[in-house]
């Protein structure tokens, strides 16, 4: 390929397609250009007396790569913890390479990644449950730190209305999870060794970062672990839950009046819930700005 | 400060980035800043920390929006979503005027996430104008694009990147965010001089400057906005001055971020310039009143 002259483009289209194309090639194993990309890149980028037309895309080239994965790197650490970072680093570049960013925020560079790993298991490997609730927990975070919040419904309201009738729904922000293991603890402990700050949009070029190596945090064994991903006064919280709460507040997000909600979960608990226990949950949910009304279709 | 209809007629003086190591800082002990420009791309979201702290910043200082992912110079049609999110934030924020980079960053929706050069073609300035007013229409407030620093040039190029920029400018009836580190990192890249390019620019159409720092490695420069701003930077920073007149300046610094004084210390440097200006253009006028008297 590399005697090889391609056709100069010449319409704005035709030169963007094939710059972006050139500069989300994969690097080499040394984060170069490969020498295999030389005529494409001479047939748009001119040289100069100091860099060849290669040389001036792998400017572009590593920058991309550079970039994009230290944001999935500083985003996803559980990820991260779980397969070590060789294996993160390779499955960044498989997972760019397979969903590249359609978004104009970095903030949603992750949103396929949950997709990603289902349809690739070999990335997870025999720990291929554990990743797939990491990952879903990541990306509640993500949503948890700036997501939508709707108004919180009044109690005086809730009060008001007959409870088979009532429907409420929860916080656009807040994530009910249901895991296998128990990730909270395990997120806190790889987030408490890491010095990573989340990367801010600019226009400035990054040089590629220096990491530290840590010490790995031990994996957990498996446990179900119920968990409401949410924020509160604009900080993200994980708030375990008792598997009845978590019965009761699914079936609010899926539609269900507050009775038939309650109702539902308590036939599911193999043990009774006291009212008052029901009423201290619904009074923490309503504190914590959980509760919403729903909104007519 | 010449405001002027690119810039809402804003008279703002020195500003810098706003910057996340700074929020406390900023918060707790309230300095004295002139404005800050925000990147307007981390606070397009729906709710949660981020606009808390813009709401906080905002009702103490003039916050000036500036953007990083607009790609008024790719192919594609603008995002609706990306201009529906920015235009709540225009509302949010009022800022008088907005910016982004002349340059393109996506295609066919994919997103390379870098502000990429143009090739300096007629057919490339056409788009790219047709792009800026499509955005000024839609989010009712004036753009200044910026001149990006660029490390590749085109084969197709027929003309200079300042002469890309008048084009563009001239078509789309925009301001310009001239930043002249970026002039002086494609300068040393592509070996020009890069007091041509601010000679030539229409001083009537800037509506703010930026200054910043950069990476010199052995072959290129790289625009890393990690150091203070060099000498020669300053030089071109006051020969704009000359052209412009003092003019809405921010310093940018994207890392290695250092406390919020030595920032706001290194951005105030500009004042002697534009004291300088200020008083030269001074001189000159009560020069020609003397004259018309006599």
């Amino acid at each position: 390929m590399d005697s090889m002259k391609l056709a100069k483009p010449k319409k704005l289209l035709a030169i963007q397609r094939l710059a972006a194309g050139a500069i989300r090639g994969r690097l080499d194993e040394n984060d170069r250009t490969p020498r295999s990309m030389q005529p494409v890149a001479e047939s748009f980028i001119k040289p100069n007396d100091r860099l060849t037309s290669l040389e001036r895309l792998e400017i572009y080239n590593r920058q991309y790569w550079f970039r994009l994965l230290d944001i999935l790197y500083d985003d996803y650490p559980g990820i991260r913890a779980i397969i070590g970072d060789a294996a993160f680093h390779e499955m960044s570049k498989a997972y760019l390479d397979k969903y590249p960013s359609r978004s104009f925020t970095l903030r949603n560079l992750g949103s396929k990644l949950e997709k990603f790993l289902a349809e690739q298991p070999r990335w997870g490997g025999k720990r291929q449950a554990m990743v797939l609730d990491m990952v879903r927990f990541e990306w509640a975070q993500v949503i948890a730190f700036d997501g939508p919040a709707d108004a919180v419904i009044s109690p005086d309201v809730v009060a008001a209305t007959d409870p088979r009738k009532l429907k409420l729904s929860l916080q656009p922000y807040l994530t009910l999870l249901d895991m296998a293991y128990p990730l909270d603890d395990f997120i806190m402990a790889v987030k408490r060794q890491s010095d990573a700050l989340r990367s801010e949009a600019s226009n400035a070029i990054e040089t590629p970062s220096k990491r530290k190596k840590h010490k790995p945090v031990r994996l957990p064994r498996a446990k179900r672990t119920q968990l409401a991903v949410h924020r509160y006064e604009n900080m993200i919280f994980y708030k375990r839950l008792e598997p009845a709460a978590f019965e009761i507040l699914k079936n609010l997000q899926a539609g269900k009046p507050l009775a038939k909600a309650c109702d539902l979960a308590m036939a599911k608990s193999p043990k009774s819930i006291a009212p008052a226990k029901l009423g201290r949950w619904f009074q923490v949910w309503s504190e914590l700005g959980w509760l919403c009304a729903r909104k007519a279709k | 400060m010449p405001a002027n209809r690119f810039n809402g007629f804003s008279d703002l003086g020195i500003g810098i980035g706003l910057r996340v190591p700074h929020y406390q800082h900023i918060l707790s002990k309230k300095p004295t800043c002139d404005w800050f420009e925000i990147i307007s791309e981390n606070y397009m979201v729906d709710a949660g920390r981020p606009l808390e702290i813009l709401d906080a910043i905002s009702e103490q200082y003039k916050v000036i929006q500036h953007g990083v992912s607009m790609y008024f110079g790719s192919a594609d049609p603008l995002s609706r979503e990306h201009l529906k999110r920015l235009k709540a934030l225009v509302k949010r924020t009022k800022t008088p005027f907005l910016s982004d980079h002349l340059c393109w960053g996506s295609v066919d929706g994919t997103y390379t996430h870098d502000l990429l050069p143009l090739p300096y073609t007629f057919e490339a300035a056409k788009i790219t104008a047709e792009r800026i007013r499509q955005a000024r229409d839609f989010l009712e407030v004036p753009i200044c694009v910026e001149n990006v620093s660029s490390y590749a040039e085109y084969h197709v190029s027929e003309m200079t990147e300042w002469e890309f920029l008048n084009e563009v400018v001239e078509r789309a009836d925009c301001g310009i965010l001239l930043d002249v580190n970026n002039i002086y990192v494609s300068s040393m890249n592509h070996s020009f001089n890069p007091m041509d390019y601010v000679n030539a620019i229409d001083p009537e159409r800037v509506g703010q400057m930026h200054i910043a720092g950069h990476s010199k490695y052995e072959k290129y420069i790289l625009d890393t906005h990690d150091h203070a701003v060099i000498d020669p930077v300053w030089k071109l920073y006051e020969r704009a001055l000359q052209r412009c007149g003092p003019t809405n300046t921010l310093l940018e610094w994207d890392a290695h971020i250092p406390s919020f004084d030595e920032v706001h210390r290194e951005a105030l440097k500009a004042r002697k310039f534009i004291k300088r200006i200020t008083r030269e253009k001074m001189n000159t006028e009560t020069q020609r009143h003397r004259e018309a008297l006599v």
